[in-house]
């Protein structure tokens, strides 16, 4: 479980961290790590950036943290992940996850329109041209020779052809994700 | 040129649903449609959807929020056209008014037809403490249509929408106060041209529009459509009916049903309750907050239910309030039992046509809140709207065929369904069966479903589209007032001690009278005291046909009229002397717009003084 939340903590890090997302990328490449820390924790130290790192977009991080915001309003999103799952039965766990499911799902249909890469069933052969689109599809396994390749579709992968975030007012703090809530 | 023709008349044809709890706005571009191939869309609404967060919906939530000065930043409600408001209108209202109910407007528009309160005066929220500024019906409806012009006028800079062609919907059962109050609204909101529908026509003209001329196929010469709205708040009963006049197909709007104050909010509303019942039989109280949440949660579970008849339970989850979700949540579950049970047997019970929806007595004059209807089983509305109306096609030329002698209700043959609630396919089921069993009783044929209806937008869609049909590019409804307007005039008859003086009822406005044109001049005169104002019982009747301007009646059965707001007169005292008594008759025409107007006019003299409908509470003396 302390993966998944690092790993979802990290998701994050690296969308709003340009920094964070290069020491991120870097690391994976193999690259060590320009100071040497234990791991990349989400809380983790000051992380020079490389010094030449040539052209990184910046990441909208205004965006990353209102979809954040939005999970966190109709998903309960952060509530969920920050919560410690470990002393509760997986009816417990269920019913929330409900509460999770349907929000996420319902901010993911109002902001993203989003289709599979592949529309073939999983599992069947397709045959990728030479010059086939390295960003929408990856190759793995057997990775020789020359296109065009033939293999199983294994996964479908999804892909963004509309996103609608709401506008934000001049001044806007997205940082607070969800307000906190004083009843009088 | 395309100049001189783009400003004799509007290339844009809009049409407005200002809803109970949902306004939308959809168009036609005249200059892009032919015929019956119509150019259409529906108007993204910029709205917010959070503090500082502007989103685009198609749907406006009539719902207004009047912010403590402390409980929003700088900017927080901030719209792309206004960089500061002290108000908030649509989902942030409806989302932050669900924990602060004091601070919410809601259900302007049934408000906007209570008799028994001042429309024009600050009255809502209801429940808002005495340091909150309150607004007026008429304000909340100028508000949302103002947010509506402000963001057509954003994307549609080149054709403000002030100088469109805008048709504003209205429940058919809208009084003619009611009538006048949205036109004010409407102009006061800054559009010029200006007409205003009844919504069950607008579906109708919805589905003629997206039939692309397929309707003439779907229906025939002495059909009798009936159309059920139920929206959000009320529910609307309309007849037309399909004539043929030489050779063509015609539709004519023969009657509409009472105003009945419940709608799908009622019945999402009543589901919750009865699953918070449950819940509170097994330890597990909810507050206000979880009961809001729960009634969320059971509006998904009932649309999956009625979705799928295989499925025969929902688990359903109210969150926790605090941020501990997991543990603090409750789970409960619908059953397709209790679904039906408490929609389909609460809202819709199998009906004999006979039936009369429980009674009430008269709506007290110091009652504060709204007049809900207090039967809510809409199949015992519906009968009696169709006994009530069984002779409303007896007249009619051109209909081609007429209803058996033995018929006890006026027979439709066929059905358009619109408003979200009939989204449930169970619902809009029970409905047909309870009237086609009602029709199979008396020998006749079932009625057929309309198919192919959008019931969300099918108001706003249908409004924009009689707006390019009246300029002559497509069939028409004529109706004209679905009402015979009556002013009450003291009876000769002798009068008993200690009883109210017997009144006479004067016809001032016969049935159906058309936009635009104006009733003959009743011989009747009446005595108004110069600078006095003087008030006058008013009338209405939806089965009384026949009247004609200046017939008087002795008598009438209780429901064949019945009581609106009094009238009141006010004659300026300028060139008279207060005091003096002057003879007037009183006239009737109906606006372009659509609107009653009543007038005053001096025997013998050429001035005009407008009679207002009395819109201020009928507590005052």
């Amino acid at each position: 479980m302390g993966r998944i939340a690092l790993a979802i903590s990290s998701f994050f890090a690296i969308i709003s961290r340009p920094d964070f997302a290069a020491s991120v990328a870097q690391l994976r490449d193999g690259v060590p790590a320009p100071v040497p820390t234990p791991a990349p924790a989400p809380v983790a130290a000051p992380v020079p950036t490389p010094p030449a790192a040539p052209v990184w977009q910046a990441p909208p991080e205004t965006a990353a943290l209102q979809l954040l915001g939005l999970l966190q309003r109709d998903a309960r999103f952060v509530d969920f992940i920050e919560q410690d799952v470990a002393a509760f039965s997986d009816a417990d766990i269920g019913g929330a996850a409900r509460v999770v499911h349907e929000g996420c799902r319902k901010v993911l249909r109002e902001h993203f329109t989003i289709a599979t890469v592949r529309t073939e069933a999983e599992g069947s052969r397709i045959t990728l041209p030479a010059g086939f689109d390295a960003a929408a599809v990856r190759v793995t396994g057997n990775v020789v020779g020359q296109p065009p390749f033939t293999g199983t579709l294994v996964h479908q992968g999804w892909r963004v052809s509309a996103s609608r975030l709401p506008k934000l007012a001049q001044g806007h703090d997205a940082s607070v994700l969800a307000p906190a809530e004083v009843e009088l | 040129m395309s100049d001189t023709t783009a400003t004799l008349s509007p290339r844009y044809t809009v049409g407005i649903d200002l809803g109970t709890t949902h306004c939308a706005l959809s168009w036609v571009d005249t200059h892009t449609s032919d015929g019956e191939k119509v150019a259409q869309g529906v108007l993204e609404i910029p709205q917010l959807t959070g503090p500082g967060a502007v989103e685009g919906k198609s749907l406006l939530p009539s719902f207004m929020y009047l912010p403590h000065a402390s409980e929003m930043a700088p900017g927080d409600l901030a719209l792309p056209w206004a960089a500061a408001q002290d108000f908030a209108v649509g989902e942030l209202a409806r989302t932050r008014g669900a924990a602060t109910p004091i601070r919410l407007v809601s259900s302007a528009k049934s408000w906007l037809c209570h008799p028994g309160v001042d429309r024009r005066g600050p009255i809502l929220p209801v429940d808002a403490p005495e340091e909150v500024q309150r607004v007026s019906p008429l304000e909340a409806s100028i508000r949302y249509l103002s947010h509506l012009k402000a963001a057509w006028d954003q994307q549609h800079p080149e054709a403000p929408l002030a100088q469109q062609d805008v048709t504003v919907t209205i429940p058919a059962s809208f009084d003619p106060a009611a009538r006048e109050l949205t036109a004010e609204a409407a102009q006061a909101a800054g559009f010029a041209h200006l007409t205003l529908l009844e919504e069950p026509q607008a579906a109708l003209y919805s589905w003629i529009e997206r039939s692309s001329g397929q309707w003439r196929k779907q229906v025939r010469q002495g059909d009798i459509l009936l159309v059920v709205d139920v929206g959000g708040g009320t529910t609307d009963l309309s007849l037309m009916a399909v004539l043929e006049r030489d050779g063509n197909l015609e539709l004519q709007r023969v009657a509409v049903g009472e105003h009945i104050l419940l709608g799908g909010d009622n019945m999402d509303l009543a589901l919750a309750y009865g699953v918070a019942r449950k819940l509170a039989a097994e330890g597990k109280q909810l507050d206000p907050w979880q009961t809001r949440a729960l009634a969320h949660a059971c509006r998904s579970a009932k649309e999956t239910l009625f979705s799928d008849p295989a499925v025969m339970a929902v688990p359903v989850v109210v969150p926790s309030r605090g941020s501990k979700l997991i543990g603090g949540s409750i789970r409960t579950e619908v059953t397709r039992q209790e679904l039906e049970q408490t929609l389909l047997e609460g809202f819709f019970p199998p009906a004999a046509v006979s039936d009369q929806p429980i009674s009430r007595a008269r709506a007290a004059l110091t009652q504060l809140g709204l007049p809900y209807a207090q039967d809510a089983a809409i199949t015992r509305h519906l009968a009696a709207f169709l006994t009530r109306q069984r002779g409303a096609t007896a007249q009619l030329e051109g209909l081609g065929s007429s209803l058996p002698e033995a018929a006890t209700f006026l027979h439709p043959t066929a059905v358009l369904f619109n408003g979200g609630v009939l989204k449930s396919g169970a619902i809009a089921e029970r409905v047909l069966a309870t009237l086609n069993g009602w029709l199979q009783a008396e020998g006749a044929a079932p009625a057929r479903l309309l198919a192919g209806a959008d019931l969300d937008l099918a108001v706003a869609r249908g409004a924009a589209y009689y707006g390019y049909v009246r300029r002559g590019r497509g069939v028409r409804i004529r109706g004209g007032t679905a009402q015979a307007y009556y002013v009450a005039v003291e009876s000769s008859m002798p009068a008993i001690p200690g009883m109210e003086p017997p009144i006479q009822a004067l016809c001032l406005a016969p049935f159906g009278m058309e936009e635009g044109s104006e009733a003959t001049l009743p011989a009747q005169e009446f005595g108004l005291v110069v600078g006095e104002p003087v008030h006058f019982r008013f009338f209405g009747s939806s089965v009384r046909r026949q009247d004609q301007v200046g017939t008087t009646l002795d008598f009438w059965a209780p429901d064949e009229l019945h009581e609106l707001q009094a009238i009141e007169a006010h004659l300026p005292a300028q060139g008279r002397t207060a005091g003096e008594v002057v003879r007037v008759r009183l006239h009737a025409r109906i606006t372009e717009t659509g609107v009653l107007e009543l007038e005053a006019l001096p025997v013998g003299g050429t001035e005009r003084w407008k009679v207002e409908f009395d819109a201020r509470s009928d507590a005052q003396p």
